[in-house]
């Protein structure tokens, strides 16, 4: 503690306790320190005003009313001032690059959140009878009709809270269909996921009842052709496929892979996460895929909140489409209304269940639809573009100083290694912090797991040209740096971040996960 | 094409530095079977702000906003007041368009607030340890069930009769591709089951919604003892997290996991969602909780700070081990529930519960003495059940014409029981006034 701290008057104003050394405060300028919200307790406040409470006897069968839960209590203004001061803690998209591969970090455009509250979406009750919801319904439908044409799939599924969810409700489509088709539970044992692919595409194919077998890369990055051919027989029940890859290629032999597949009964599941590079511009249909999640909250800008809420819509294939979960959309002669149970009279039972409560992420929706009629089809098909271009460019940048894993162009996002940290002493981790030092968000770190130490970077499309080469040249700075053998600059950094490096093994080691009265 | 920063300059200075003669050589790897040769021409071009804000509040205009109506639908998804500082701190920047916190030392924000929301869902629920939110109660539940099933190694769940309806789909669906099995009661409108009677040897847990989906609202002591006795777990689900201000705590009764939806508190009813799932349990189960976890650490200058943590368990480490493939969190709704609470606090949300309930006990009242309609509920919080003289589909929509949405029939939770289908689920909450109650008595006595 410093030695200029004065004694602490109470626990909320013991800042210095969690603060840094240098002030009397804890503060630095605008870095400014904040306590748990439970530290601010001040019992008897309330940042609400409510009516007061009819004198009516409690009616509650007999239970006696609860006790004390605990909760803090604070003013409005205290609690206004809490959550402001932990936001300016935190790194945003709109703030400056966010260059997370894999994670499509672009724009999150305004008028998408104007649009989503509109009490004509944002006020409106799952349960209300549908006269009432055909405004929400043709929403609905028309962000079904977007889907559906950009991927040239002949339906899709709204309900998905996410991508993982979405993975989740093609392999379901997928494993029902196999069941429908031999009148049981599928014999189809195995599902074929690539070495390189996100982990939920295992965890998917085993919350589905399959076993996973990986297939391997080929030297360029792409799935070994002959390995996964090895592998294929009867007993496959499909292929996930991410494409473009984790590795930011695109599948050259995808239509082979597809027809290879199909000719042994099993289907064809694409991991459509990274759909930001070729959407407008490729059609997954046209690639023979009979399955595909869409992260709204990546291709089409609904923003990522922290980790959420996400939304993963399902493209399905004509052989799939019969076994889409509820609830789902129909037309009848005059509305649009929605089929919620196998009870429904025109139901014919083939849905394989539901996935969450009520109809889908609606706000996700909205935003989702805002963000694509703005683009529109040439502008979609320019974001793409710009978006490979914009990967394309950093790759060139850099590949001097940091030769990119595979040759050739990628797609939306650039992958690199360790390889040219070799013998600085310096690893990926320290290039990610130092360049926190330096104003920008890191690239994805040590994914995907095929590459040693890996980097990704994928700088989308709503990146403009000063803002990459501000990013390119800090990383270049970096490498140089690295290589010139100040190692001791990157064991310590940041040093100009709210916290320094977080101890995570003593987070595992000893789980504090809740606060707890001292 | 606003949100596109590039020039054509910028584009061609780009394009020599890469070495190519156009964007069309660096897809040279998609074969030109599927490549398209321009913009789709079936989907329009782009918009302006103006010309997309008309299109999108047309749609919106056809439909009827619960808050421009009396309204008292439940369900699983309640209108309650959301205070205006909740949606401005939502959408600062830096909470909105942050991403999942990867890197902590630039993320303390979102960790920060994760963390103590943690707490608060671990006070309310009366739990020891709660997770960062998953995507919404239905999820959350059959989340449940599959973490009972691993504690225990068992393979049998029981659900409750007075289980809201997705729920029971969800977990269905979940049991069905994972396999394991279900025993589920009939529909119990009046709170008389006996579940402890299904409780055996190879049962992982027994599922109830409290309060009930019919909105009756059980002491689950006995029963939490009746499962301990056979080593199974009694799982509590919650869909009106207001509830908790009023009520003993499930964690009181012994529950051993909860699972609630959070939507109450924070978030815009949205047409069912987005929403936040809560889940809690007992601190020896945390290594089996699915979905992500804050935990408190310090940096290298020993200051308190956080991380997720417990990521072991998580499929981007586990991959095909995990204990579920769930990747994102409900951040920014269990941001809008964390911050709803701050405001209430212990004496608010007491309050708002007390008003709620308060408010249902004087409408339940003045329905139960319409002629030929009763109130089934002996106990509730803000929502009961009415058993009408009618078809009670019929009497909603005859309503709906007059503005009221009276509440949820049954029979859309429950098509398959036509013995339901005189049944209807009323809600009420803060936002209702004396003269919208009054206007649903009216109207209810009117068609009648």
């Amino acid at each position: 503690m410093n030695a200029m701290t004065p004694p602490p008057t109470s626990a909320s104003d013991d800042i210095s306790a969690v603060g840094g050394p240098g002030t009397v405060s804890g503060h630095r300028g605008l870095q400014l320190e904040e306590a748990l919200i439970f530290e601010l307790d001040r019992p008897g406040h309330a940042g609400v005003d409510l009516p007061p409470v009819p004198d009516v006897p409690l009616r509650l069968g007999g239970l006696a009313p609860r006790a004390r839960i605990g909760l803090p209590d604070l003013s409005e203004p205290e609690v206004v001032r809490h959550y402001t001061r932990l936001s300016q803690k935190n790194y945003a998209i709109d703030a400056g690059i966010y260059p997370l591969g894999s994670c499509t970090m672009k724009h999150n455009p305004r008028l998408n959140e104007k649009m989503a509250r509109l009490p004509g979406f944002a006020d409106v009750h799952p349960m209300q009878p549908e006269s009432t919801v055909q405004g929400a319904l043709q929403l609905i439908d028309a962000l079904a009709h977007w889907l559906k044409t950009l991927t040239g799939m002949p339906a899709v599924a709204l309900s998905p809270a996410a991508g993982a969810q979405g993975e989740l409700c093609g392999m379901m489509a997928i494993r029902a269909a196999l069941d429908h088709r031999e009148g049981g539970k599928t014999a189809r044992r195995r599902v074929l996921v690539p070495e390189s692919a996100h982990g939920t595409n295992p965890a998917t194919a085993v919350a589905c009842g399959f076993t996973v077998a990986t297939i391997p890369a080929n030297d360029r990055g792409r799935v070994d052709l002959e390995a996964f051919k090895a592998k294929l027989d009867g007993d496959v029940a499909a292929i996930m496929l991410t494409n473009p890859n984790t590795c930011g290629l695109f599948e050259p032999d995808i239509v082979e892979i597809a027809q290879a597949v199909h000719d042994v009964g099993a289907f064809f599941y694409c991991d459509g996460a990274n759909f930001n590079a070729i959407v407008g511009r490729v059609r997954p249909a046209d690639l023979g895929i009979d399955a595909m999640h869409i992260n709204l909250h990546k291709t089409f800008s609904t923003p990522h909140g922290g980790g959420g809420p996400g939304s993963g819509p399902v493209v399905l294939s004509e052989p799939l489409a019969p076994f889409a979960p509820y609830p789902y959309l129909v037309h009848t002669a005059d509305s649009l209304r929605l089929v919620e149970s196998a009870a429904d009279p025109t139901a014919d039972g083939r849905a394989f269940g539901r996935l969450k409560g009520f109809h889908g992420q609606m706000g996700m929706f909205v935003r989702a639809l805002s963000y694509m009629m703005s683009h529109g089809a040439d502008g979609l098909y320019q974001a793409a573009s710009d978006a490979v271009l914009n990967a394309n460019y950093v790759m060139a940048r850099l590949r001097d100083l940091l030769p990119p894993t595979f040759e050739g162009p990628c797609m939306h996002e650039a992958l690199f290694d360790d390889r040219s940290l070799k013998d600085t002493g310096v690893e990926t981790l320290g290039i990610a912090k130092a360049l926190i030092d330096e104003g920008f968000h890191p690239f994805t770190v040590y994914f995907p797991l095929v590459v040693h130490g890996a980097m990704l970077i994928e700088p989308t499309e709503t990146e403009s040209k000063r803002s990459l080469d501000r990013f390119i040249n800090s990383l270049r700075g970096l490498i140089l740096r690295a290589k010139a053998g100040d190692t001791a600059h990157f064991d310590a950094a940041p040093h100009f971040t709210p916290r320094r490096r977080l101890d995570e093994t003593q987070a595992a080691r000893k789980p504090v996960l809740r606060w707890k009265q001292g | 094409m606003r949100y596109l920063p590039l020039t054509a300059a910028d584009r061609a200075a780009m394009l020599a530095t890469i070495g190519v003669a156009s964007v069309d050589e660096l897809f040279h790897d998609v074969p030109v079977s599927a490549r398209l040769d321009g913009p789709i021409k079936a989907l329009p071009n782009h918009q302006g702000e103006l010309a997309v804000e008309r299109r999108l509040r047309e749609m919106a205009e056809r439909n009827v906003p619960a808050g421009s109506v009396a309204c008292f639908l439940g369900a699983g998804a309640y209108r309650h007041h959301v205070p205006a500082s909740v949606d401005y701190l939502i959408q600062r920047g830096e909470f909105l368009t942050s991403y999942t916190p990867y890197q902590p030392e630039i993320t303390q924000g979102t960790l920060q607030y994760l963390f103590e929301f943690q707490t608060q869902v671990a006070m309310l629920t009366g739990m020891e340890v709660a997770n960062a939110s998953l995507y919404d109660g239905a999820t959350a539940c059959a989340e449940a069930v599959m973490m009972a099933n691993r504690v225990t190694r068992r393979k049998k769940a029981v659900l409750s009769g007075g289980l809201h309806p997705h729920y029971c789909a969800v977990t269905e669906t979940e049991a069905r591709f994972v396999g394991f099995e279900l025993v589920e009661a009939a529909p119990d409108p009046e709170g008389t089951e006996d579940l402890a009677g299904l409780v055996d040897d190879a049962t992982s847990c027994v599922v109830v919604q409290y309060p009930s989906v019919f909105g009756q609202v059980h002491d689950y002591t006995a029963l939490a003892q009746a499962c301990h006795a056979k080593g199974a777990l009694l799982i509590v689900v919650v869909t009106e997290a207001v509830a908790l201000g009023l009520l003993p705590s499930p964690g009181s009764m012994g529950a051993d996991i909860v699972a609630a939806e959070g939507q109450s508190l924070g978030n815009a009813l949205s047409f069912g969602g987005p929403y936040v799932g809560l889940f809690a349990c007992r601190d020896k189960f945390v290594r089996q909780m699915p979905g992500r976890l804050c935990g408190e650490t310090v940096d290298a200058d020993g200051r308190r700070g956080f991380v997720l943590t417990l990521s072991t368990r998580e499929q981007h480490i586990r991959r095909e081990k995990a204990t579920s493939n769930i990747c994102t969190n409900s951040g920014l709704c269990a941001l809008a529930f964390t911050i709803h609470l701050s405001l209430l606090g212990e004496s608010g949300l007491g309050h708002l519960a007390r008003l709620n309930h308060a408010m249902a006990v004087q409408l339940a009242d003045k329905i139960a003495a319409l002629p030929g309609v009763s109130v089934l509920n002996d106990g509730f919080f803000n929502e009961f059940t009415v058993r009408l003289p009618r078809r009670a589909r019929k009497v909603v929509d005859a309503l709906t014409a007059r503005g009221v949405l009276a509440g949820v029939p049954v029979s859309r939770l429950f098509p398959q029981d036509d013995r339901l289908a005189d049944l209807m689920l009323v809600a009420v909450t803060e936002t209702n006034t004396e003269a919208q109650m009054d206007a649903l008595c009216w109207a209810l006595k009117e068609v009648l």
